[in-house]
């Protein structure tokens, strides 16, 4: 089984929930697959085993071969490449390896070779495996590392997916594929707001989900009352504690602490489970 | 000479908007750009009234053509995406290449735009604003905050004003870096945690790749004095100033829940106090800077 946890806005405690849970059940795979800023190991300190780069296909052009046709730069559809009379230059960070530019190539002057943007790290701790892919700072792609990070999937165990914040393409290429879409939230207007669209997006992928309503207390109730009229259950409400916080802030995960957390965790497992059962 | 600040973070949630407004707040003679497209915050504190809204074609999606298709499944083996599966596009994997369209030996495939969202030019009571929604999603994210920032130039030269203040979305990755590229001045909002200490050390990192002056402000420092104190270390360190120091309040959470800056919500707090010094430090900072 595949659980994704998302929230759309960020900080809302995704990781928390995520490493909460991952404590609370046994068998379990977790993937941050918050590539650009990932923070599951902060709290779960894997003992770390591989470190594999992760590398995309970009272009080389063979000058002597090429005759600044521009067939190239006209067929990229992300602008990475400008061809002049004298040269071609090729601008690394706009480029999606596609491969459509050695494609067209009418002097098969393009070949192609391979570039890291990151690495995918596997750690173990206890009985869970984590893996997390990490960008490289000044990158812009973060979905080939996501992908890279998924490619590791081990599908006989209880996985769970960490998500980027926001509602764009990193987020979807988290949660595609997952049998169950766990929205973490806040009941503020920034979390209302947010939950909104990312139930959009979970909803066109027609991924089954339900909400955490973390921080609850403070702010108001319209989490609550969307919720009910979008007929989406909530699984879980943490109320606002500022020891959680503390215990957060240290790299401590709250369940190790205040144990009659792990059985609420391990009951939220338990109702994806028979939900996704019927 | 205009002078462009972008607050960041890294991290998601620490603050970042409930600064942002109430900095607009407490500033005439700005133009406030929301870059975060794809969970913006911005307008519920500061409820601007649309005058323009653009259609934005961020990307495109190859269709099919049944009738024209004869299932030779060369467009699928050529996509690098894997969108292609049964003769369909999974317009969820598409990125809109074109290698399909120039595999098929039948053209029975086309590229089409596909509209990813909408920027919208705004009026509020503290100024006018840049600010864009994109459809939940979509890709190119990048591509519409920059659409966003030269929206917010374009304002701030017609209406001769000194400085665009944007609103930056979490992470390191394309949004954030369209958000920042050219800027004089990224301010570093950052909470006391183990989590927001390492994505601060990727933010740092990401404004030095694109020599840009960074600020670090505090927030909710002393939820752990200790962290707060090494985030202060690592500044001293790196040669950063930290502009600011804001206490936990639960205010914060009641303005929001009102839909005000924290400043309007409660102009005589502690609070207040705390993000009034900040951006005066921070604006100071900024008006200082030379363009490299």
């Amino acid at each position: 089984m595949i659980i994704s946890v998302a929230s759309g806005k960020g900080g809302t405690g995704k990781t928390t929930v995520a490493c909460n849970l991952a404590r609370s059940i046994k068998n379990v795979q977790l993937l941050d697959c918050d590539v650009e800023e990932p923070n599951a190991h902060i709290l779960l300190h894997p003992k770390i085993q591989e470190i594999e780069p992760v590398k995309v296909l970009i272009p080389k052009v063979q000058e002597e071969k090429c005759t600044h046709c521009g067939v190239c730069a006209n067929f990229c559809e992300y602008n990475a490449l400008f061809v002049s009379k004298e040269k071609v230059l090729f601008f690394s960070e706009l480029c999606h390896s596609c491969g459509g530019c050695s494609l067209v190539c009418p002097s098969n002057a393009i070949t192609e070779v391979e570039r890291e943007i990151g690495k995918v790290v596997k750690g173990i701790t206890d009985d869970i495996e984590l893996v997390y892919g990490e960008l490289q700072v000044g990158e812009p792609l973060a979905v080939p590392i996501i992908k890279d990070v998924k490619k590791r999937v081990k599908r006989d165990r209880n996985v769970i997916l960490d998500a980027p914040p926001g509602t764009a393409c990193p987020v979807v290429a988290t949660v595609y594929g997952s049998d169950f879409c766990i929205l973490v939230t806040e009941p503020t207007p920034f979390g209302l707001h947010d939950l909104e669209i990312t139930v959009q997006v979970v909803r066109e992928l027609k991924i089954p989900m339900g909400v955490v309503v973390n921080t609850a207390g403070l702010g108001n109730d319209d989490v609550y009352e969307f919720c009910k009229r979008e007929k989406i259950p909530i699984l879980l409400e943490i109320s606002y504690d500022r020891r959680i916080a503390e215990l957060y802030s240290q790299g401590i995960l709250f369940v190790e602490e205040m144990v009659e957390w792990k059985d609420r965790f391990l009951e939220l497992f338990d109702k994806i489970a028979r939900y996704l059962d019927c | 000479m205009l002078k462009q600040i972008t607050v960041l973070s890294g991290k998601g949630g620490t603050g970042k908007t409930t600064l942002t407004a109430s900095f607009a707040a407490l500033m005439k003679n700005l133009v406030i750009a929301d870059c975060d497209v794809d969970a913006s915050n911005l307008h519920l504190l500061l409820h601007p009234q649309i005058t323009k809204k653009i259609t934005f074609k961020g990307s495109k999606l190859a269709f099919i053509d049944d009738e024209k298709c004869i299932q030779c499944s060369k467009c699928a083996s050529a996509c690098r995406f894997d969108a292609i599966k049964d003769f369909t596009v999974d317009s969820v994997l598409c990125e809109g290449c074109g290698v399909c369209a120039h595999i098929c030996p039948v053209e029975a495939i086309e590229l089409q735009e596909r509209i990813s969202g909408y920027a919208f030019l705004s009026e509020t009571k503290y100024g006018p604003m840049s600010h864009a929604r994109m459809i939940p999603g979509e890709e190119n994210s990048g591509k519409l905050v920059t659409l966003v920032r030269q929206n917010a130039r374009i304002i701030a030269e017609e209406q001769d004003m000194s400085c665009v203040l944007c609103d930056g979305p979490p992470g390191i990755g394309c949004p954030v870096i369209a958000a920042v590229s050219g800027i004089d001045v990224g301010l570093i909002v950052v909470e006391p945690t183990l989590s927001g200490i390492h994505d601060l050390d990727r933010a740092v990192s990401l404004l030095n790749h694109f020599k840009i002056e960074p600020l670090v402000s505090v927030n909710k420092w002393d939820i752990n004095e200790k962290n707060a104190q090494k985030i202060k270390d690592f500044c001293g360190q790196k040669g950063i100033e930290v502009v600011g120091m804001i206490s936990y309040d639960p205010l914060v959470v009641k303005a929001m829940v009102s839909g005000l800056p924290v400043v309007q919500y409660d102009p005589k707090s502690k609070v207040t106090e705390e993000i009034k010094d900040t951006w005066k430090k921070t604006y100071s900072f900024l008006m200082s800077t030379e363009k490299k």
